[in-house]
């Protein structure tokens, strides 16, 4: 089973902004909210570096640990989702989560704040696959239809690449090696090392 | 002072073995069972019609398909 995650390639990124409007467009996220930005560092400096930041569906997620509702679950492909039918919009996910991701609408009176949305990874929400409701509330679900999230799919220099983790470290390790990098780096063997032959499986006959 | 030392004792004992009492507090997360409503497999929707194994295939060829190296014709 696919275990599906988001890589941004530093290296590629050219702050464009492609994959917050494409996830924009795509769900109709209204004003205010961004489930995907691009984060920039060392901005106006030369060799600034720009990565494409959203939920990134972690394996221990800590939002799923302080929610106080128990309204977060993970789908059988990793992607971490939420039901707002339960969500009561107290934003303990947001300090909780490393990378900001949980949004709260802000449009109504008084500072009031909505239920929580995120990236859903294009896989919409606990609602019936392809209905109205689940629209409304998690925006489109690609997966479902046998595509990928709309952020990496529209990125033009493919910076952001998003799918099965195994996949995509694979095209992203080929990358870095046709760059003539890798082995310089820091922890490279360990994340992106793959052995010559792979390890048997237990029970496999040899 | 060997009340004292067996007082002494016996607070050490109870204090070195109150941990051992703990509860797990890492809740372990499953699939469905949370709060909120059961969701739908991907394959299960319209397109798919349950065929797991066809939608596998399709979201497969769309992850390779972010490979350009192999996606664009003439390259390596």
């Amino acid at each position: 089973m696919a275990r599906m995650k988001f890589l941004a390639d530093a290296e590629r990124c050219i702050e464009c902004n492609g994959c917050v409007t494409a996830c924009k467009q795509e769900h109709e996220i209204p004003w205010g909210v961004n489930r995907r930005r691009v984060v920039t560092l060392n901005d106006g400096v030369p060799g600034e570096k720009s990565i494409s930041v959203a939920c990134m569906h972690c394996s221990d997620a800590p939002c799923m640990a302080v929610c106080p509702v128990d309204c977060f679950y993970k789908t059988t492909e990793g992607v971490v989702l939420h039901d707002k039918d339960i969500c009561i919009g107290c934003g303990y996910c947001f300090y909780a989560c490393p990378f900001g991701a949980p949004q709260f609408p802000q449009d109504g009176a008084f500072g009031l704040r909505g239920k929580m949305d995120k990236c859903t990874f294009c896989a919409g929400g606990p609602e019936a696959d392809h209905s109205a409701a689940e629209f409304k509330k998690y925006g489109r679900n690609r997966l479902a239809e046998g595509k990928l999230p709309a952020c990496a799919e529209m990125c033009a220099t493919k910076a952001l690449l998003g799918g099965d983790a195994d996949v995509i470290a694979n095209i992203y390790r080929d990358r870095v090696l046709k760059r003539g990098k890798g082995s310089e780096i820091w922890g490279w063997g360990t994340a992106y090392g793959k052995p010559d032959k792979p390890a048997a499986q237990p029970g496999a006959k040899s | 002072m060997r009340r004292v030392l067996m007082l002494a004792f016996a607070a050490a004992l109870t204090w070195s073995v109150a941990g051992c009492g703990e509860k797990p507090m890492v809740t372990v997360y499953k699939q469905g069972q949370y709060q909120g409503k059961p969701d739908m497999q991907p394959w299960d929707g319209d397109p798919f019609k349950g065929d797991k194994n066809a939608w596998e295939k399709t979201v497969k060829a769309r992850n390779l398909g972010q490979n350009e190296y192999v996606r664009i014709s003439g390259g390596s």
